[in-house]
Formats: C-alpha cells, sequence, structure tokens
C-alpha cells in the first residue's frame, strides 16, 4: 500500500513536470481522445454485483500490461474489459460465464485462475506426484529404522 | 557416496540453470487469438466517417474473403503500415477498417495524411470488437474467408515483407 502511495505520487510530480511540454505534442502521440467506457471507472449500484465483478477483475489478466490485472491496471484496454465484465454482471451474466468468454478469445493465458486443461495439467498433477514420491521414501526409511531398532535392540 | 545424494542437487542446478536461461529470452509480447478457424462473433458498428460505410458480420459472409484491420488514428505503428495497407489495397485486398477508441475528426485528418485503403470503417469506442475477436492490441489485421470465419491473424503493424504473406493468406481463403 505503501508502496502504492510512492509511485502515485512520484507520477504525479513527474506528470507536473512533463505537463508545460506535453500539450504542444502532436495528439497522435496521445493514447486516445475518448472518454474512458461508462463502467471502466464506475461501480455498479447493486454492492452484490461490483463485489463479484471486481472478484473477477482481479482474476483476469490486463492485456496491454501483461503483469497486472485489469482491476489494477489504467490502460484503455483494461478499462474497455472492466466496462464488460460490469456489463455483462449487470445484465446478471455468472462470473465464470465472463471468464470462459474472455479464455475462448485469448486463451488460458487471460486468466489468472487457472483451469485443469491438455496444457495445465502438470500444474496440479506435479505436486501430487511430488508428495506421494515424499511420502514413499519417507515410510520407507521410518520401516527400515524401525525394523534396524526390532533387530538390534541394543543401539 | 551414494550417488543418490547428488540428484538434489543436480534438480537445483537444473532449475537455476532453467531459470537463468528463461530470464535471457526475450519477452513474448503477442497474445495470440484463439478465434483463428472460428467464426466472426455477431456484431455491427457505426460508420466512423459520413459517406463511408459501417461494419457488420454480415458484410464478411458475402463469399468474398479480406482483411480486418483493426487500428487508431492514436496509434504510431499505424502510421507506419499505412503505404503497406495501400499496397494490399492495390493487389486487389479489400481491407475493412475498425478504429478503436477514435473520433471521425482525427480519423479523418489520419486518412487524409496517411491514405484511406478501407472499404468500411466502423467505429468501436469501447473495444468491443477488439475484444469479440480476441486482438490485444493496435494494429492488428485479420483474413476473414468469404464465409465469415477469421483464417489468420497477423499482430502488430504490416511491414513489407507481410504484403505477400497476407495476399496469400487471402488466397488461401478463397
Amino acid at each position: 500500500m505503501a508502496f502504492r502511495v510512492i509511485l502515485a505520487s512520484a507520477l504525479c510530480l513527474v506528470s507536473l513536470i512533463i505537463q508545460p511540454i506535453g500539450p504542444a505534442a502532436s495528439p497522435a502521440n496521445a493514447q486516445d481522445s475518448l472518454p474512458p467506457a461508462p463502467y471502466a471507472y464506475q461501480q455498479l449500484d447493486n454492492p452484490a454485483q461490483e463485489q463479484a465483478a471486481m472478484e473477477l477483475m482481479h482474476s483476469l489478466r490486463c492485456l496491454t500490461c501483461q503483469s497486472q490485472s485489469i482491476a489494477d491496471s489504467d490502460a484503455p484496454l483494461a478499462g474497455d474489459m472492466r466496462h464488460q465484465v460490469r456489463t455483462r454482471i449487470l445484465a446478471g451474466e455468472e462470473p465464470e460465464v465472463i471468464r470462459a468468454w474472455l479464455v475462448e478469445r485469448y486463451g488460458d493465458y487471460v486468466s489468472y485462475d487457472p483451469q485443469i486443461s491438455a496444457s495445465t495439467w502438470p500444474l496440479f498433477a506435479v505436486p501430487l506426484v511430488l508428495l506421494l514420491l515424499a511420502g514413499i521414501i519417507l515410510f520407507k526409511r521410518l520401516g527400515r529404522r524401525e525394523s534396524q531398532e526390532h533387530s538390534d535392540p541394543g543401539s | 557416496m551414494r550417488w543418490t545424494l547428488w540428484v538434489p542437487l543436480a534438480l537445483f542446478t537444473f532449475f537455476l540453470g532453467l531459470a537463468g536461461y528463461q530470464l535471457t529470452q526475450p519477452k513474448d509480447e503477442f497474445i495470440p487469438s484463439t478465434m483463428v478457424g472460428k467464426p466472426l462473433p455477431e456484431f455491427s458498428l457505426e460508420p466512423m466517417l459520413e459517406g463511408a460505410p459501417g461494419v457488420s458480420t454480415a458484410d464478411f459472409q458475402d463469399g468474398q474473403p479480406r482483411l480486418l484491420n483493426v487500428w487508431a488514428s492514436w496509434c504510431l505503428p499505424c502510421i507506419a503500415e499505412a503505404p503497406h495497407l495501400d499496397a494490399l489495397k492495390e493487389e486487389g485486398a479489400q481491407i475493412v477498417g475498425v478504429a478503436i477508441r477514435d473520433t471521425p475528426e482525427n480519423v479523418a485528418r489520419f486518412l487524409d495524411q496517411h491514405g484511406n485503403p478501407y472499404s468500411r470503417i466502423g467505429s468501436d469506442p469501447i473495444s468491443a470488437i477488439q475484444l469479440e475477436i480476441g486482438s490485444s492490441g493496435v494494429p492488428e489485421t485479420f483474413v476473414i474467408d468469404g464465409a465469415g470465419i477469421i483464417r489468420y491473424q497477423h499482430i502488430g503493424d504490416v511491414r513489407e515483407r507481410d504484403v505477400p504473406i497476407l495476399l496469400d493468406q487471402l488466397e488461401k481463403a478463397r
């Protein structure tokens, strides 16, 4: 949190410094000139719906700033994705249906909540295999020690 | 000393090496659309300019393959690709434009300066169609076959060497 405050104030400072030169730059350099989509920054009236939208937005990847969720990003495309999420929630769609809609278009990559599929199953299987392996090794070692103790009560 | 004792160290070194190797690889920023091979979703976009028609799914279903170019007047690489889109048009390609988060004034100015290869230009102020077809930035160019099925995606600006590739893809989509 503190980091974000520092970052935000640093950005403010930078924009203050850049401002005097900014307006002279050509409009082509700007990201775009349109206001954000209606629901990019505006919350839904119904708190339960907003919370559902928020939870989903935190687990969807921003496509232009790839290490952030769309909830965390100020990129225009992330705003447009938030608009899609909120309007679809408002229309009564289930969050997982909206996630599936995006995964159909961008693949598993767009979701921070990996599902078991042909390409992701090792992600889930490897920990289980390792746990099983560790269990077997532990069991064997303990078993061996026990049998040693039984055969050699003097030690 | 038993050889199995070395297994954890070997594994550790292997993963260290793997991570180190991956760190030296350039980051892949292209997110391919998983809509290639699927039909264009239903949509209808208002015309961006007076005198040039808007864009809807039905425009792609008349048996003619087309290029669908997602672009914007505020996008710098779009300026770089403009002459190559003109070249594609001269070779007979039909190019449909979707302008992302743009205004008629800016689009008109862009086309005045950099040429207008588009047969139609739709306005997509909230990136709705961009998201529908799995595009994650501007510019991107899709090949749509005559039945309205997405056949090919080119990510980034079209360069000179991409022109024959796109023409070839258009031919294949015929």
